[in-house]
This record gives structure tokens, C-alpha cells and sequence, in this order.
């Protein structure tokens, strides 16, 4: 079997004597959409913070495409390629959507030494961007994000990794307090990414926002992964939250056969 | 239509209101007292505006990066302290005690800039203890009295820095060319250049910037180093017009530095600032002093004046504020 896009073997974080991650596994696929579910408390954020270089791992290994990498701050995770989007916190809400497409790699106008920005290259970029990710409102690339809905910024967000050729763009709880067609315009977006080659994380609360986009759904519970190959077409949203809601590992195991064994 | 959109948008930008009080003011001053646009006053009035401008110019983008700096009062009376006193004492020419008074404001702002950034203090906290320190020395070297400064002319620096002519009625001193070429060059880094992007950043959401690789630690201890040495370069130009340097000059600036960058419509909480608005604060205020002196309100009353003018301007940027948001 090929080598998946992320690997992340055996990984422990403690924070003092709190046990947050307990020898966790994950993998994410080329070209996947990952449900991450589990409770509060289960380890989804410290995982993905891990992952995202946000808090360092206490032991355990990260592999992107099989080769050892260690992500010491965000920064460090988006230069390979790993891009994480939290609700508000990626954006600049004072910018316009082409300046925060563009913040820390902004194209320089020659003569360099004049550091002078080439807004021009940037609204033209960002408008086609807008276009490929989904948003069918003409808006203008000027506009600042503090004028733009929820949905629309985790549009620009989602843009935004794809534009820089993140590998793997991890989502926080995107579709947390946004409305109906919100969050279906969201969901499209993670669609569009999957299909032009990104792979995803998709964490949320809402099972069934899950369910309706990811292909594979990973559930931990106490630290640990304890289920990582889940099919939301062959398994119900009953059983997975079942699972989240935690049994034994023997009970789980009966509960996907059964939920197998019933389609 | 279009038309109507282009006032719309005008009347949006958060310059606008501050060009309407200024328009008013100089009005209203004028109606009392036609003194008041002649050339005579004019000039003066420039004269100090340009002084206190520069400071300004330079807390609008550390403004804009979510921080400010309560020791530019103290660096712009220390400065020329330490300068005159290193000539006076035959240590170092004009020349080279301005150069070491540049150095040592550089310092002061690089210290300020690294207990913001490094150990996370706030920047009112840090820099109200860099204003006592920097204010202790220009009084503790001074013996608190003013320090002889008769010598400064012909000087090349005192030329290039405040030489004065007349175009036609008006005396116009040096230190305006280095205002105006203060404003555009930090205009443009504010709003063109990719710095610009950054400053605003660091001020509007300084994780996110720094999720984009942004140094924003660094960003910051810049504009505190430009600001202490636009105070420092303000208390020189300031000393050499007036041939004064009194270790107590500049008390109270920071707090009318702060107030012309906020009714410009910079936020005083950061991610937004203006230069053109900076620049209509700057003259707002200034005409302000200059105005009720001259139609016979007592100068003492002053402060009554600028407390009004910040809290309705305040009122109106909060106002314009949520009317833009909610109009979207």
C-alpha cells in the first residue's frame, strides 16, 4: 500500500500530568477528506495542534510521505505544507481578501527595493481563487474580511491554502454558527479542494456535516484513536456515536460488523 | 448614480470626518478673528505643528501595529539635552552629538521594543517606566536647568534641519520639507508597501500574522525604534528653532501625540491606521491651540477643547464603524 500523505505514529503530549494524547495513530491519505470526531476532552484539538505545529509532541513521530519531519511552530507545518484553519483566527479582518490571501508572500513591483506591493497581480489572483473555490457572489477582491459572513471567510481561508499548494488543509470546526446554505457553500468548498488534489481534516460537532462530506471518519476517545477506518457509507451516525460516546474496543469492533453487516 | 456612490464611499473613509472639523474650524476662527489666516500666524502656526507631526507620523504606524509609546515626550526634551551637553562640554561637535542623541533614542526604542515583544508587557507599562527613566536623566544631567545653546548658528545641521525663508509673506522653516517627506515616505510604507501589510497585520490579528510567517516581534521593535528616533529627531529641530533645551520641554506630548493620531481615525486598539488622517489631526489640534488663544479664550482652557473634539471624533469613527459593518 502507498505511503500515506501524513503519518503520525505512536504520539503522546502531556501537559504536566494530564495525559492529553495517549500513543495516538493517524494517517491521512493523497486526496482524502478525514472526519476527525470525538468528545470534548477525546483529543481532537491537542492531535491537530500537534499536527498543526502549534504545541510541540512530548514523544512519538510525524512522517509526511513517509519521510520524518519534525514541526517545531505553525509556521514550520505551513512551509510543509500542512495549513490549519481555525474559525476566526486565520484572518485579518481590517485586510482585504487579496491582502490576507497574499500576507507574508506578498508579490514585490520591480524595482524590489522599493518593497512595494503588486496589488494589481493580487486582485487578479484572488478573484480567479474565489471563483475556483466556489463563491458565486461576484465580490470584490478589495473587500475587507471584516465585511464578509462566516461561510465567505472560511472560503478565503480554504482559497488561500490551495493557492500555496498546502497538502493538507486541517478545518476546525468550520461549520460551527453558520446557517444552512452556509454551511452547504462550505462544504462545497472542502469538495473543491479534495478534487483539485488536497487532502482534508474535518473536525466538527455536527456529525452529520460530517457524514454528508468526508470519506473516511477517525473517532478518538481518552487520548487515543480507537477507531480509524469508518466508511459514512456503510456505517450510521447511531453507530459512530456510539462510538464517541465510548465502549470497549470489543464493542465497537461488534458494533461496525454489525453496522456492516447491516447494509 | 455613480456619483452618488462616489460621495458615499467618501464620506466612509475615515479621513472624512476629521476634514470636516478641520474645514469648520478653521472657519469658525476665521469668522472671529481674520488674524487668524494671516501669514504671520500661519507661519507660526506650521513652525511647531511640523515638530509635533513628526512624532505623530511615527505613532501612527506603531499605533497601527497594536502598541504605543508613552516615553516620546521625554525623548524629545532628553535628546537635544544630551546633544548640547556633549558640545557644550567640548566632547563632540554639533554634528556628532546629534548623531549620538539619534543612537541613544535608537537604544531607548529597541529597549522598549524588547520588553514589549520579548517579555510581553504592555506597552503602556513599559514605556510610562522608559519615560520616567529617559525624564530622570535629561533632569539629572541638566541639574534640571536649561543647557546653553547661543552657538548653533551657522551650522550646517542647524541649516539643514530649521534654516528658514520666506516665500512671499510666508517663513517657512526646513523642518516642513522633512514633515511632508516624512508623510509621504511613511504613507506609502503604510499603505503600498508589503511592510505596510505587515504592520497592519501584526495589529489586526497578530496570530494569524504570525501563522503566515510574518515576524511581527519584529515588526514591533522596529516602530519603536522609528518613533523614538522621530521623538529624538522633533526635540533637536524644536531645540536648534527655538535655541532652547530645557530637560523638561515636551512633558504631556505623548498624550497630544496620541489624541491627533486617534481623531486622524487610526485605532487606538490597532489593524487600522491613516497618514492622511494623521496628518488633518495633527493641523486639528494644532489650529485648535492656535485659534482660541487668538479669539481671546483663555489658553488654560485649551484642554476642555481637545478632551470635546477627541470624544466626538471618537463618537462619530465608532458611529461610521458600525454603520460600514452593518451596511455589508
Amino acid at each position: 500500500m502507498a505511503e500515506p500523505l501524513i503519518r503520525m505514529q505512536n504520539i503522546r503530549k502531556s501537559y504536566g500530568r494530564v495525559q492529553a494524547l495517549v500513543d495516538a495513530n493517524f494517517h491521512v491519505n493523497e486526496r482524502e477528506i478525514v472526519g476527525l470526531l470525538g468528545d470534548n476532552g477525546a483529543g481532537k484539538s491537542t492531535l491537530i495542534k500537534v499536527l498543526s505545529g502549534a504545541v510541540p509532541l512530548t514523544s512519538g513521530d510525524i512522517f509526511i510521505r513517509g519521510r520524518k519531519v519534525t514541526l517545531r511552530s505553525t509556521s514550520d507545518a505551513i512551509a510543509h505544507g500542512i495549513e490549519t484553519i481555525y474559525q476566526d483566527s486565520a484572518l485579518v479582518t481590517q485586510l482585504s481578501i487579496a491582502r490576507n490571501l497574499f500576507l507574508g508572500r506578498e508579490p514585490i513591483k520591480p524595482p524590489r527595493f522599493l518593497n512595494r506591493m503588486d496589488q494589481e497581480a493580487m486582485n487578479t489572483v484572488a478573484r480567479d481563487l474565489l471563483k475556483q473555490v466556489g463563491i458565486s457572489k461576484n465580490i470584490p477582491p478589495t473587500t475587507p474580511i471584516g465585511s464578509l459572513s462566516g461561510g465567505e471567510r472560511q472560503a478565503v481561508a480554504i482559497a488561500r491554502a490551495m493557492h500555496f499548494d498546502s497538502d493538507l488543509i486541517i478545518l476546525d470546526e468550520p461549520t460551527n454558527n453558520l446557517g444552512v446554505a452556509e454551511t452547504q457553500g462550505v462544504l462545497s468548498f472542502v469538495r473543491n479542494a479534495r478534487d483539485s488534489g488536497h487532502s482534508c481534516i474535518f473536525i466538527a460537532h455536527n456529525i452529520h456535516h460530517v457524514f454528508q462530506v468526508v470519506d473516511r471518519i477517525v473517532v478518538m476517545r481518552r487520548g487515543k484513536v480507537v477507531a480509524d477506518d469508518i466508511d459514512p457509507k456503510t456505517t450510521t451516525v447511531t453507530e459512530v456515536e456510539r462510538i464517541i460516546t465510548g465502549m470497549s474496543d470489543k464493542d465497537i469492533r461488534d458494533a461496525l460488523a454489525d453496522g456492516k453487516a447491516g447494509h | 448614480m455613480e456619483n452618488h456612490s462616489l460621495i458615499q464611499r467618501l464620506i466612509a473613509r475615515p479621513e472624512f470626518g476629521p476634514f470636516v472639523l478641520l474645514i469648520v474650524e478653521i472657519a469658525v476662527f476665521w469668522g472671529f478673528n481674520h488674524d487668524f489666516l494671516s501669514p504671520q500666524n500661519i507661519s507660526n502656526t506650521l513652525a511647531f505643528t511640523v515638530e509635533l507631526g513628526l512624532i505623530a507620523l511615527a505613532m501612527t504606524l506603531l499605533m497601527t501595529s497594536g502598541e504605543f509609546d508613552l516615553s516620546v515626550g521625554s525623548l524629545f526634551g532628553f535628546s537635544p539635552v544630551l546633544m548640547w551637553t556633549l558640545f557644550n562640554a567640548g566632547v563632540t561637535s554639533l554634528e556628532m552629538g546629534f548623531v549620538v542623541a539619534l543612537v541613544v533614542a535608537a537604544l531607548t526604542g529597541l529597549v522598549n521594543g524588547w520588553f514589549v515583544t520579548q517579555l510581553k508587557i504592555p506597552s503602556f507599562l513599559v514605556t510610562l517606566g522608559m519615560l520616567l527613566v529617559v525624564r530622570g536623566s535629561a533632569l539629572f544631567i541638566t541639574d534640571g536647568f536649561p543647557q546653553r545653546t547661543w552657538s548653533a548658528e551657522g551650522s550646517w545641521l542647524a541649516e539643514a534641519l530649521v534654516g528658514d525663508f520666506f516665500v512671499g509673506p510666508f517663513r517657512i522653516y526646513m523642518s516642513l520639507f522633512w514633515f511632508i517627506a516624512a508623510a509621504i515616505a511613511l504613507g506609502y510604507v503604510l499603505t503600498q508597501s508589503r511592510t505596510g501589510n505587515w504592520i497592519q497585520a501584526a495589529g489586526g490579528n497578530p496570530n494569524a500574522a504570525r501563522a503566515r510567517g510574518v515576524n511581527v516581534n519584529r515588526v514591533k521593535v522596529g516602530l519603536f525604534v522609528l518613533s523614538s528616533l522621530m521623538a529624538s529627531l522633533a526635540g533637536v529641530i524644536s531645540s536648534l528653532r527655538t535655541s532652547a533645551a530645557n530637560p523638561n520641554s515636551g512633558t504631556g506630548y505623548e498624550l497630544e501625540v496620541i489624541a491627533m493620531v486617534v481623531i486622524g481615525g487610526t485605532a487606538l486598539t490597532g489593524g487600522r491606521g491613516t497618514i492622511i488622517g494623521t496628518v488633518l489631526g495633527i493641523l486639528i489640534l494644532r489650529v485648535m491651540r492656535n485659534g482660541i488663544v487668538l479669539i481671546g479664550v483663555p489658553g488654560l482652557a485649551y484642554n476642555i477643547f481637545i478632551g470635546a473634539i477627541i470624544l466626538g471624533m471618537m463618537a462619530l469613527h465608532s458611529w461610521l464603524e458600525r454603520r460600514h459593518q452593518a451596511g455589508t
